[in-house]
């Protein structure tokens, strides 16, 4: 990689290295994405190596594990370019029948292509998958075709180019109007308008500046920024330092949860070949704009998403948020003006120089512009990573893209923004989704997190969990936040275990109430979110909970009853095997005993047998 | 006190106030714990008051203050693991290796946790072993996951 000296350099650069490239090029790209990972992908890679090797391909094809290929249903993905065949499910002992019928003989194996569901037609190109159609990837453009180590293939792609346009043919000042004009607004969830926090923060005198890029991604359910850093973290460096040119920044950090180890090497890589190149460091591009970025891995604590505590764990500190004003804008890091955006805003950054203000606003609703990206998970069909215009309605998002809900099952509701975010029910499934629409319903767009729940969750049971993970997360500085969270989990046990009254209900309303008020930062303040949503949403199963101690999700362990059917069961001994407190007894090939009172009512019998004979009630 | 590896980490970082988090980071990785001498030392080095590391030791959880096993289990309880299982493959990894969540194995062989979120939410429930991650995972599959480590 060359240090690039001036424009002229760079563009000759990237003429010659897209010259170089043959556009007819088999490549074979193995997703080794957030979805892919778990599934297989690098026994996968290494499958398709050997096989190279052996058949003598290994200078003809060019195999990358790269980025997320979006539809994770399908682990492990793999896309065969130039002619854009997708494959799914892919083993490593399907790896030489690909490498002998596609590679070598141009057929496709009709067994690992895409099926839909119900019409069981197959898709072979990914455009032709439901999944798909009524996508627009801006974000997520580049996840399938670059190889995230590979600088040149950023470069290929376009990379740079708007860091160069705004770095020698823009002031700070048109850069900041075009990102207000674009209406881009934080992705991380709270949905302020980027170009105004960047311009607050430009008109402070207090020097240094600092960016921070947030990728502290503690939502459970959400995994778009992941996906990012992992698969394509050049687009958060070129972000970055266009905004850092913007309001006058000196230095920025990237915050990684420790969750994410590989967006942690990812992202290094990436600054080692960025310094190289010259895009960071000293005069970057002979502009004499100075910037450079460092990592800073998180120690675990969901607080620490929210800025101020973000800030005061980079300072040394326990991540304990602090009231604003000030804003981190006016007095962030070490007291300095301090412009936090998250991971998918930064990402979006590039696009929006290199493509306009105008076409960035022209897509989306009124007061939500661009894109979004959702990670579509739980109980749908086709699970992943989506990326679709604001105002996109969740119907689409779950039914024509998500492929609906597994099973055929009913869809019950979809939770959205994560801890913060609430409950929404079918009602509203024609909603098209933006920042306003969403909080009119009750929840948050939040950082992105979709998750779909049949008649097989229970709403009280998702409350809980949703309250009993901010009760272990929250910092325990202010007291509504802190002794409301414990109020509401104690109330909400009573619920689960049948002891809950009608009064509670109303209690708990009572101290969402006072939380939402009274709550230092977005953790307590929307803490309140799932409680509110469900009673409202869902205030029947709540009743059932309370009068009829029932749950007829067949979720809540206490008011549920376990059997053996005596008919069915074989014997086998899967169950006696798995239970904790020992009790199941019975002969071997003979029908098993459960004894209720010994029973936990952990359901581990259930998930073991394989015959279906253990029974809820 | 093992003061060349401790001087090892400390060398890579200017010993400011604000390295400290950065450098327990690192003393976890490298030891599995935050022994009590080391930081000791931290504390002098960084001019922190002891007081503030076992604050900031104690919030976040990453850290330990007692050692940790070869391999770390990390049960992931995010929401959609929550919904499809993940507390049920937490309790049968519990029940098998004879350990509570949260603790390590007498041979420090394994110290099993729940976390929050570890972001592969579309293969639920999804479990991280040291680097490495295994999807859907229910609990059929844990006596096999295990054995891979034993």
């Amino acid at each position: 990689m060359p240090r690039f000296e001036s424009t002229d350099h760079l563009r000759e650069y990237r003429r010659q290295l897209v010259a170089k490239r043959d556009p007819n090029q088999t490549q074979v790209m193995v997703c080794a994405g957030p979805g892919c990972l778990p599934m297989g992908s690098e026994e996968v890679a290494a499958a398709f190596r050997e096989e190279f090797e052996k058949n003598g391909l290994g200078a003809k094809v060019l195999l990358k594990e790269c980025g997320c290929h979006g539809l994770c249903a399908g682990a492990v993905r793999v896309l065969i370019r130039p002619q854009e065949i997708t494959y799914q499910h892919v083993t490593p002992e399907d790896v030489p029948e690909i490498v002998e019928k596609t590679l070598k003989e141009g057929q496709v194996v009709d067994r690992l292509v895409y099926e839909d569901l119900h019409s069981h037609e197959k898709a072979v190109h990914k455009g032709e998958i439901p999944f798909f159609k009524g996508q627009m990837p801006i974000v997520l453009r580049k996840l399938d075709v670059i190889d995230p180590t590979s600088m040149d293939d950023y470069l290929a792609m376009g990379g740079y180019r708007g860091l160069r346009q705004a770095l020698l043919e823009m002031k700070p000042d048109e850069i900041i109007d075009a990102v207000d004009k674009s209406g881009l607004r934080g992705r991380g969830g709270g949905g302020f308008p980027t170009g105004r926090k960047w311009r607050i923060c430009q008109d402070e005198l207090e020097e240094p500046k600092f960016i921070i890029c947030n990728g502290d991604e503690g939502d459970p359910g959400a995994f778009m920024d992941r996906a990012v850093m992992e698969g394509d973290p050049h687009a958060v460096l070129e972000g970055m330092i266009i905004g850092a040119f913007a309001i006058g920044a000196s230095k920025g950090y990237i915050y990684v949860r420790h969750e994410y180890p590989l967006a942690v090497r990812r992202l290094q890589l990436a600054i080692d070949q960025a310094r190289e190149a010259g895009f960071l460091g000293k005069n970057i591009l002979r502009s004499g704009f100075n910037f450079d970025i460092q990592i800073s891995r998180g120690a675990g604590a969901f607080v620490c998403g929210e800025e101020t505590a973000l800030i005061h764990s980079m300072e040394g500190n326990i991540g304990e948020p602090s009231p604003r004003p000030p804003y981190p804008a006016q007095a962030g890091l070490f007291g300095k003006p301090t412009v936090i955006n998250n991971v998918e805003t930064w990402a979006n950054v590039p696009e929006i120089i290199n493509m306009g203000a105008d076409w960035y606003a022209g897509i989306g609703t009124e007061n939500s512009k661009g894109t979004k990206v959702f990670s579509l998970v739980g109980a749908v069909n086709q699970t992943g990573l989506v990326e679709v215009p604001m105002g996109t309605t969740l119907r689409q998002i779950v039914y024509d893209l998500g492929g609906g809900i597994r099973q055929d099952r009913e869809f019950k509701a979809v939770q959205t923004g994560g801890p913060s975010g609430g409950c929404i029910p079918a009602q509203f499934l024609d909603l098209p989704v933006d920042y306003d629409s969403l909080q009119s319903v009750g929840s948050i767009m939040g950082s992105g997190g979709m998750i779909v729940m049949d008649t097989t969750s229970c709403m009280v049971d998702v409350a809980r969990y949703f309250i009993n993970f901010l009760y272990e997360e929250s910092c325990g500085k202010c007291t509504p936040c802190r002794e409301g969270l414990k109020n509401l989990l104690f109330i909400l046990d009573e619920i689960i275990h049948g002891r809950g009254t009608e009064e509670q209900l109303a209690l708990m309303e009572e101290l969402c109430d006072t939380m939402a008020a009274a709550s230092i930062c977005g953790l307590g303040k929307s803490a309140v979110n799932p409680i509110r949503s469900t009673i409202k949403y869902f205030r029947e199963e709540y009743l059932a909970h309370i009068r009829d101690k029932k749950c007829h999700a067949l979720v809540c362990r206490p008011l549920l009853k376990y059997t053996i059917d005596p008919e069915t069961c074989t014997g086998c001994l899967a169950c006696v095997r798995e239970c904790p407190v020992g009790a199941i007894s019975g002969k071997k090939k003979l029908p098993q005993e459960l004894d209720q009172e010994l029973c936990v009512k952990c359901g581990l019998c259930y998930e073991a047998c394989q015959f279906d004979a253990v029974h809820i009630e | 006190m093992d003061l060349p590896r401790l001087e090892t980490i400390l060398s890579r970082y200017e010993g400011e106030t604000w390295d400290l988090i950065p450098v327990l980071q690192d003393i976890q990785d490298s030891y599995s714990y935050l022994p009590k001498d080391e930081l000791q030392v931290v504390a002098e080095r960084l001019n922190v008051p002891l007081t503030q590391i076992y604050s900031v030791a104690t919030f976040f959880k990453m850290f330990s203050l007692i050692p940790k096993g070869k391999h770390q289990i990390k049960v992931c309880c995010g929401t959609t693991c929550h919904l499809r299982g993940g507390g049920r493959v937490a309790e049968s990894m519990s029940h098998r290796l004879g350990v509570e969540v949260g603790y390590t194995t007498k041979d420090m062989q394994f110290s099993l946790e729940t976390v929050g979120c570890l972001g592969s939410c579309a293969q639920a429930p999804v479990v991280m072993i040291d680097d490495r991650y295994f999807g859907r995972t229910t609990v059929d599959k844990v006596p096999k996951i295990l054995k891979l480590y034993k």
